[in-house]
């Protein structure tokens, strides 16, 4: 058993993209029947690295060696016959296919269909029992769950032969239900000799699933250790290059006078959709409510309307003081008015213009006001003084308020938005998805701004489909599904569980077949802190 | 990180573009048995080298800075107007309006109201297309390019049953009043001794052109409006998140737009003929789109384009009488010009950018 060849063997991977060096000199070895984690921020070369084993990209430098033999890998039809799968954190699936329309799409035996159709059937079905991924063959894509969407995709990988699985972030989509369900899927396949590489940015499903776990800091493998022996806090410094605080400091809120009040509020998409189906809330000064919910349980819609960008029905207080949700007064201008400040989810897509500097960005939604009018020009001199005060309080980098947006990573970006937002002292910060995509050092620092905006009174209302999150920040949770508020929970009072349930619409009781599923991972998670404890 | 210096983006590629376009030209000047150089050499000679050619090149330019500010600010709001032609033809209308129908004393307070009368009437004339746009979604390519049609049918209506003096054979309006001459370049810079631009059409319109410029440049980067209009044109979803009304700037940009495209009837028919002839546009409105694509939507790229096709305009003019050249070959010149710097600016720009970074990593 010592002396098996690695399922995969990279030796000194190098890849530059002009100026950029994404990988440089990566080395691992993941051996067969384990399951290895890769971790790093955005922009740490993670996405390049799996490119390059999946044939998108030539590596400038380096090999490949795939059960001991060195292989080219010049196109993904190498890949496959490599025997490498890849799980895309975005499905590559035909929504309006059948699950086995798309199994065989691009892996047909020959010209004819039925054949194909046929061996695929019974294919499916004996992957389905040896690794509990039951999925109806002939349902649509578009009516399955995303968890299902995910099962097809891990099918399609397995029926092209894949010994090799490779999957990137494959939980950011997943109720933690699903989740869990996903990581009993992988337990299986690992049982079973095969080779999985997980790609994500979750400190506690390393910790959880993994038996080993590479940490890529820009562009270079930091570190290589085994699971059992190390420890979030020791992941997340190898990934900064610092210490980080992992746990939110966080002085108990003092509530005041009701600022926010939402009445039965209702939102129809333009397919007719209903996306809010009587949604009722108040925030208090002070106070941040956290929305938790998977993506697309009315979360978004509830945000634009507060912000001003879609319309809807039912009755809003801002202060007092009604805020209309059609006609005239029901932009984003209007609310600005109201005191209400907007970082929305996508930033690249309404929260900055890409191609703006950041100086034009820093006013960007309040580029209206006077005081940054001198007759009928603006006075850009004066933005640009305001936008470099800006950029060093929140500690954007590089601090050059002329690059455009576009030049800033991710967390730059982001902060940039916060700090315009933030500044202007509002009423009612609506805030979503704050730290998609930004990287762990960036997240501290935007968790600290958010409290301390509540700290000086305002009201904050917090969107995440990140659990941890919205646990960690939180006063008061209120979880949606299916465009309606299923439960408001006091964080310190409930639990992962309870939340999990919630969000999948299941208000259940002990004995469930949910309940039982959380309750193996709480056993597994609970065993392995106490292996932790026990060498501590 | 920048890919290229600044200068290279903006001066190198739309001159190696040129370059490009000169080459091929100058290979199907060959072809038809003339020789290039001469053709050049006559062409610079007629239309830069004597001060009526500088007059004709001028008034061409002025005609297609008006029309390319035109194109240029629609962009910025994302909008493709094709209708500049026939937003300059209701340019010319509102001007022979004004003129013949209000008494001025004096050319200077004629100006200012056939500018406005240009303007208004170029405006309206884009309205209709932007309305639809803003409300009902209906393409503005295919609207404005509608709308061109329909003015050239109106124009010829109005100039043959309305305008159109008694007894007169062309389809014309009535002469301006002399109190509407606007002073040519001849009348402002010749002297005895120096007869300069003698019979040239250029006038006091093109400083009208340039203050237009310097409006636009103020307009567009100097304004809320035109902070408004780019993010519009650049993300209309995050313009709506900032409370930008998308109709608005959509209905507003596409009026400037047909304003500025108006303003040229002042100085075809004001300028030059001094009154309203049939199709006095001649195609400037779509010079404008290529003006606009090739200055790069701005405004000192649109007056330095506009110029280079005022001088192909006038040397291709010269090319026509001196030399068996025909005319049609100056259209295929000036749209190698367009194909070049519009169409296939990728085709510089890459090796250009790669070079670039070369020198950038063997220097760092």
């Amino acid at each position: 058993m010592t002396d098996q060849a690695p399922a995969i063997e990279l030796k000194g991977i190098s890849k530059a993209f002009g100026p950029v060096q994404a990988n440089k000199d990566i080395s691992i070895r993941v051996m067969p029947g384990t399951i290895h984690g890769i971790i790093g921020e955005n922009g740490a070369g993670k996405s390049t690295l799996m490119s390059i084993l999946y044939g998108f990209y030539k590596a400038d430098k380096g090999e490949i060696f795939i059960s001991g033999r060195k292989t080219e890998i010049p196109d993904s039809q190498a890949a496959i016959n490599a025997g490498i799968g890849m799980v895309f954190q975005h499905f590559k699936l035909v929504e309006n296919f059948t699950v086995v329309e798309n199994v065989i799409l691009g892996a047909e035996d020959g010209a004819m269909l039925r054949p194909s159709i046929a061996k695929a059937r019974k294919s499916l079905k004996s992957l389905a029992e040896e690794y509990e991924l039951n999925v109806d063959p002939d349902a649509l894509i578009e009516h399955l769950s995303v968890g299902h969407q995910q099962r097809v995709e891990i099918l399609k990988a397995l029926y092209r032969q894949a010994d090799i699985l490779i999957l990137d972030e494959p939980t950011g989509v997943l109720t933690p239900a699903e989740a869990d369900h996903l990581f009993r899927i992988l337990d299986n396949l690992r049982n079973e000799g095969k080779t999985i590489i997980l790609i994500t940015h979750k400190l506690r499903e390393i910790m959880e699933i993994t038996d080993t776990v590479s940490v890529m800091r820009r562009g270079e493998m930091t570190a290589t250790v085994k699971t059992a022996e190390t420890s979030p806090e020791q992941l997340a410094e190898l990934m900064v290059g610092r210490k980080v605080l992992l746990r939110v400091d966080k002085k108990p809120a003092t509530p005041g006078d009701v600022v926010l009040s939402v009445e039965n509020l209702k939102v129809t998409d333009d397919k007719g959709v209903d996306r809010l189906r009587g949604v009722s809330f108040d925030i208090r000064k002070g106070e941040i409510l956290g929305i938790a919910g998977v993506a697309g349980n009315g979360q978004s819609e509830l945000m634009e309307v507060l912000g001003g960008i879609a319309h809807g029905t039912g009755t809003i207080t801002m202060n007092g003081r009604p805020v209309a949700l059609s006609g005239r007064d029901s932009d984003g201008q209007a609310r600005r008015r109201a005191g209400i400040a907007h970082v929305p989810e996508d930033r690249q897509r309404e929260g900055l213009i890409m191609e703006y500097a950041a100086w034009e960005n820093v006013v960007f939604g309040y580029h209206l006001d006077p005081k940054w009018q001198s007759g009928p020009l603006m006075k850009n001199a004066a933005i640009v003084d305001e936008a470099q005060g800006k950029m060093e309080r929140f500690d954007v980098r590089p601090p050059n308020p002329k690059l455009s947006a576009r030049n800033f990573s991710g967390g730059n970006q982001q902060k940039i938005v916060l700090a315009r937002e933030i500044e202007q002292n509002p009423d009612l910060l609506l805030v979503g998805q704050p730290t998609r995509g930004v990287d762990i050092g960036a997240i501290e620092f935007i968790h600290q701004e958010i409290i301390r905006l509540r700290d000086q009174g305002a009201a904050v209302l917090l969107v995440s489909v990140e659990l941890d999150e919205i646990m960690a920040l939180s006063d008061r949770i209120a979880v949606m599904f299916d465009g309606k508020i299923m439960g408001v929970r006091d964080p310190a009072q409930t639990n992962e569980r309870e939340l999990g349930l919630l969000m999948a619409g299941i208000e259940g009781d002990p004995g469930d077949e949910a309940w039982k599923a959380v309750d193996r991972k709480l056993e597994r998670k609970e065993a392995h802190e106490a292996r932790e404890a026990g060498d501590a | 990180m920048q890919r290229m210096p600044a200068w290279a983006d903006v001066v190198l590629i739309p001159l190696i573009s040129l370059l490009l376009a000169a080459i091929l030209s100058a290979i199907v000047i060959l072809a038809i048995g003339e020789s290039p150089v001469e053709a050049f050499a006559l062409m610079v000679e007629g239309a830069l080298m004597r001060s009526a050619g500088w007059g004709y090149t001028l008034y061409y330019a002025t005609n297609f800075i008006f029309t390319g500010l035109a194109v240029a600010v629609a962009f910025h709001a994302r909008m493709f107007n094709i209708g500049g032609e026939g937003q300059a033809m209701l340019g010319g209308l509102g001007v022979a309006l004004v003129c013949l129908y209000i008494p001025w004393p004096h050319w200077s307070l004629a100006l200012l109201g056939s500018s406005v009368g240009a303007a208004l009437f170029g405006a309206a004339w884009a309205f209709i297309p932007a309305y639809l746009q803003a409300k009902r979604g209906s393409h503005i390519v295919i609207t404005t390019i509608m709308f061109n049609f329909i003015a050239a049918a109106l124009l010829n209506y109005v100039l043959v049953s309305l305008l159109k003096p008694v007894g007169a054979m062309d389809p014309a309006s009535a002469n301006f009043p002399p109190a509407t001459h606007l002073p040519t370049f001849q009348d402002m810079f010749a002297t005895a001794e120096n007869p300069l631009f003698r019979g040239a059409p250029a006038n006091v319109t093109f400083f009208i052109a340039l203050a237009a410029c310097l409006f636009v440049w103020l307009l567009i980067w100097r304004t809320r409006l035109g902070y408004e209009i780019r993010a519009q044109g650049f993300s209309e979803s995050a313009a709506r998140y900032a409370g930008i009304s998308p109709a608005r700037i959509i209905i507003i940009s596409m009026l400037i737009s047909g304003a500025l495209a108006g303003m040229m009837g002042v100085n075809t028919a004001q300028g030059e003929a001094e009154r309203l002839v049939l199709n006095s546009t001649e195609g400037a409105g779509f010079i404008g789109i290529a003006v606009a694509l090739m200055g790069r939507n701005h405004p000192l790229g649109v007056l330095l384009a506009a110029i280079l096709f005022g001088f192909l305009y006038q040397g291709g003019a010269e090319l026509a009488l001196w030399t068996n050249i025909p005319r049609e070959l100056i259209v295929v010149i000036q749209a190698l010009v367009i194909l070049f710097t519009g169409a296939l600016d990728n085709m510089v720009r890459m090796p250009l950018e790669r070079m670039f970074m070369a020198l950038n990593r063997k220097g760092a």
